[in-house]
């Protein structure tokens, strides 16, 4: 491994200079010539018959162009895309159209499109379209839409489980009894890990303009997968592969939320192929937190054996996921294939259940949003040790730590199906509890209840599994790629299929680039996001970018070092083998003196006059790489947290968080990384949940309903890190950008349900919430 | 956006002159568009920018005549004869505002979408009040979102941003007092 100077060091990005003078361009602010607008008619019943629309006074309106519903993209459009289909959506449940189709199942299904000379006039338009409605009861409640008297969102399936995974429960049962037996206890708990909308601050948006000429569409589109969107958009349109191009210009914030294919881009593409302009959407707030997809909303059972010392001998998990009225890409597998196989977290756990069901609802479709599926689990497994806890009167620091996985143990198969690469859970554990100055928290604490008041302390060991995704994990395979040339003055261009959008990688990747080429920075380029000059690539999301976009990059550097080393060798007339590469400059190891730099060699190999005719001219190679497992970074989070006795008002004191990322690249970047996922986490815990009246109105959908965290809000955090190489690739990365996420959510609510003295209380902790807890017992 | 004669939902056009980051336009618009939509739809000063529909974001934050306005909720018929700041014109071509410096040295962007708001909304704070507490400094900014960065770092770039001007005056273009 030879990365050295560069990496590690907490440089400042080069994205910056043209975010923060507002010169960068993001989707709405491209204008083509000719441009169209298109704006978007969406359902305000939660659920209801569509009988009849009418669209002769928009289509009449001065400045439209065109008005489409879903009988006019029949055959033309195909169904919005769904990775992996499960149960009785293999036969259609919860597939459809761009457009709504005789039913609407969700507030914000959208139903029609006005496409028209400015925005303005869109809306105007959009106004004037006549549906005529026939509501219907919703199925609201994720629980109650289980039963058979639930309003049905698919009337020929009969039911809105989509599935379920029921194994026997012969195994789990027996441990449970023995323990027992053997004096143990068995702890049991509800929990709801609530609905949340993203809320990137950009929202969504497209351009799409078609050239009839050639035939060829082009797509500038806020998302988070430019290849993905690339090849499943030209199927659903209709055009082969090749004619289409992807290309994402800034995007401003994802989380998960732009890890998909939508309606609306699918119908800004359809729009643009029969108009022949270049058509334009843009989503406003509003429509983003009914239209984009949400994320969470899963209901868990947990019970949780453990001998009287605290060891745990067995877990049973029964989850249900609410996916909303529609599949979008991955929404049907996030508690099942992402979630469930981390159940167990950090701890070492010998005998493990786990059942689920899968059930529409008449709300927004869910998908991956931060953590997809591991924050649930995080959140389950966190909660128990709690409650183990507190059922043996122990300390969660001590119950956490004598159930953790043994350094020693790595890799390790997990009874929940994940196989972990690397951890020392104890070490983050004890910095957490060092850096928190954890005994004197609790003896704060104690003289703080003898005096009435309420502090809690909070501890979350967590895991997850990210650098998506390994070999055979998803149908189309997760792989990264990256292109990269050395051009004849020694300037290096990057071309990577990951598609960063605040991550930061276009300096990331730089250092690495820099330290193996021992060259300037400043010599190299990193480009990203469009589809005709990257290699085939999946995206970034899934904490993925370093992991496996990074390790691509690093094997196309390795394999231009080497045919550099050669062309060097010839120049210098040695032999390859002994050539060595440092500061800039080829040489025999040992004899400095004798060199030729690094751009001596571009130009040698770009200008190829004076290369040995066994060696190919060009400095040029893509290389794609494909991981055969995931990463798994970890940590302890500490929250202290203060409840007022008589507002039920909490507020976060202290935030402590170590976490394992593995190798940083910037640690300067790796701390914003954490920030912003503790941003988020605790946001889950204390303020944001997406609500829903029992006939389907999203109540919180607009920034005044929906608390997202402000400045004054957040703690200061108190971040610090252990490197725990993995050994799933050759940096050593595991990803960082949602382990913030998911290690913060539970040390909150573990916290609060210490401060209150109870056993456990549903997010978010608004203060009505624990007042009516407080005085309730 | 600026149409032809239009039909029966068009009031009629108003004229307004507005100088932006020193430059003088004169345009004729719809009473009901926005002073952000005039900003970036027809002069391309796109810099400034839409993050909600209810005025909490702050991604929109420009100055009207010095002071921080949310654009989105300010008609552009209203900025007539009045001078606007944008984020392109906090500095000169080719210089950064401290401000803008605190930004980039201390990791207070990530996917740079609430950034150009934040940086005109800690404009009007450090204008109030040139030493604020780190509390001062988050309660200033109450009115901007940012889902990426957690806000620490946004206090740090704006500490370190009244910390270069005490020490320089920095005006932008066409804007101050």
């Amino acid at each position: 491994m030879g990365v050295a100077a560069m990496v590690g060091t907490p440089i400042k990005r080069r994205e910056d200079p043209r975010l923060i003078t507002g010169r960068a361009t993001y989707v709405d602010d491209i204008k083509l010539p000719g441009m169209l607008h298109m704006a978007v008619l969406r359902s305000p019943y939660g659920h209801a018959r569509i009988n009849g629309i009418n669209t002769e006074a928009a289509r009449n309106h001065p400045g439209v162009v065109a008005v489409y519903t879903a009988e006019d993209v029949k055959g033309a459009v195909g169904n919005v895309a769904v990775a992996a289909p499960l149960g009785l959506m293999e036969k259609g449940m919860g597939i459809r159209g761009p457009l709504a189709e005789g039913k609407v199942r969700f507030y914000g299904d959208p139903v029609a499109v006005v496409i028209a000379d400015d925005r303005y006039t869109a809306r105007d338009a959009r106004d004037l379209i006549e549906v005529d409605y026939e509501p219907l009861p919703a199925a609201i409640d994720l629980e109650k839409a289980m039963q058979p008297d639930a309003p049905v969102l698919y009337e020929e399936f009969g039911t809105n489980v989509a599935m379920g995974i029921h194994p026997p429960t012969d195994e789990i049962d027996k441990v449970f009894d023995q323990t027992k037996a053997d004096g143990g206890v068995v702890v049991k708990q509800r929990l709801v890990n609530q609905r949340l909308i993203p809320n990137a601050m950009e929202t969504r948006g497209v351009v799409a303009e078609f050239r009839k000429v050639d035939k060829k569409l082009t797509v500038w589109s806020s998302s988070q997968i430019p290849h993905i969107l690339r090849n499943i958009l030209s199927a659903l349109v209709g055009l082969p592969q090749h004619q289409v191009r992807v290309v994402v210009p800034e995007v401003g914030g994802g989380f998960g939320s732009k890890l998909n294919i939508y309606p609306e881009e699918m119908m800004a593409a359809y729009a643009t192929m029969k108009t022949g302009r270049p058509v334009k959407w843009i989503e406003d707030r509003s429509e983003n937190m009914v239209a984009t997809i949400h994320g969470r909303d899963q209901i868990d059972y947990v019970e949780v054996a453990a001998t009287r010392d605290g060891k745990i001998t067995g877990l049973k998990l029964y989850g249900i996921s609410d996916l909303g009225a529609y599949s979008q890409l991955f929404t049907d597998i996030i508690m099942i294939a992402l979630g469930f196989p981390v159940a167990c977290g950090a701890y070492d756990i010998p005998v493990v259940h786990i059942s689920g069901d899968i059930v529409f609802t008449n709300k927004t479709p869910t998908d991956a949003y931060r953590g997809a599926g591991r924050p649930e689990a995080a959140f389950i497994i966190e909660r128990a040790i709690d409650l183990v806890a507190r059922e043996l009167g122990k300390d969660p620091a001590e119950v956490r730590r004598l159930n953790f996985i043994k350094p020693e143990q790595f890799p390790y198969k997990s009874a929940a199906g994940a196989v972990y690469d690397s951890g020392d859970y104890e070490a983050a554990l004890d910095k957490a509890l060092a850096l928190a100055g954890y005994q004197n928290l609790r003896a704060e604490q104690a003289q703080k209840r003898a005096e009435g008041k309420l502090m809690g302390i909070g501890l979350s060991s967590y895991i997850e599994a990210c650098g998506i995704g390994p070999k055979g994990s998803a149908p189309i395979g997760l792989y990264e790629s990256a292109r990269v040339r050395v051009e004849n003055s020694g300037t290096v261009m990057v071309y990577t299929g990951s598609s960063p959008h605040g991550q930061g990688e276009e300096t990331t990747f730089a250092q690495i680039v820099a330290d193996e080429f021992s060259i300037p920075i400043d010599n190299v380029m990193i480009m990203h996001g469009d589809t005709d000059s990257t290699p085939e690539g999946r995206g970034t999301y899934g904490s993925r970018t370093t992991a496996v976009g990074g390790t691509a990059l690093y094997h196309a550097v390795q394999r231009l070092k080497e045919k550099m080393k050669q062309i060097a060798a010839h120049m210098l007339e040695a032999s390859a083998s002994d050539v060595t590469l440092e500061d800039g400059k080829f040489f025999v190891a040992g004899s400095p003196q004798k060199s030729v730099t690094f751009n001596d060699v571009a130009m040698a190999a770009n200008f190829s006059n004076t290369l040995h005719p066994s060696i190919e001219p060009g400095l040029e190679t893509t290389a794609f790489w494909e991981p055969l497992s995931n990463t798994f970074p970890f940590g302890t989070h500490i929250c202290v947290v203060e409840v007022d006795k008589d507002t039920g008002e909490a507020k976060i004191t202290r935030f402590i968080a170590v976490d394992d990322c593995g190798r940083q690249l910037n640690p300067l970047l790796v701390e914003g990384q954490v920030h912003g996922g503790l941003a988020q986490g605790i946001g889950q815990a204390m303020y944001e949940g997406a609500v829903y009246s029992e006939d389907g109105q999203l109540l919180t959908a607009t920034l005044t309903d929906y608390a997202m965290p402000l400045t004054t809000e957040l703690p200061d955090f108190e971040t610090e890190s252990t490197v725990t190489l993995s050994p799933v690739n050759p940096l050593g990365v595991k990803g960082v950008g949602e382990a913030g996420t998911i290690g913060s959510t539970p040390a909150v609510a573990n916290a609060i349900a210490d401060a209150l003295g109870v056993a456990h209380v549903d997010m978010p902790y608004m203060s009505e919430k624990l007042w009516k807890v407080m005085h309730q017992q | 956006m600026i149409k032809a004669n239009g039909g029966p939902s068009m009031a009629m056009k108003r004229e307004i002159t507005v100088t932006v980051n020193g430059q003088q336009h004169q345009s004729q618009v719809e009473p009901r568009l926005l002073l952000v939509h005039y900003l970036r739809d027809v002069l391309d000063l796109t810099g400034t920018h839409i993050g909600c529909d209810t005025s909490q974001c702050g991604a929109c934050t420009v100055l009207l005549n010095g002071e921080s306005v949310k654009a989105c909720t300010v008609l552009a018929v209203q900025a007539d004869g009045c001078e606007v700041t944008t984020i392109e014109g906090l500095a000169p071509e080719g210089e950064l505002h401290p401000i803008q410096e605190g930004f980039w040295e201390k990791h207070g962007l990530q996917c740079g979408f609430c950034t150009p708001g934040m940086i005109m909304a800690s404009y009007q704070l450090l204008k109030n009040n040139p030493n604020p507490t780190e509390a001062e400094i988050r309660k200033g900014l109450e009115g901007n979102i940012c889902r990426c960065t957690g806000y620490q770092n946004i206090v740090r770039a704006v500490q370190y941003a009244a910390e270069q001007m005490r020490t320089e005056a920095a005006a932008p273009v066409g804007g101050g007092e």
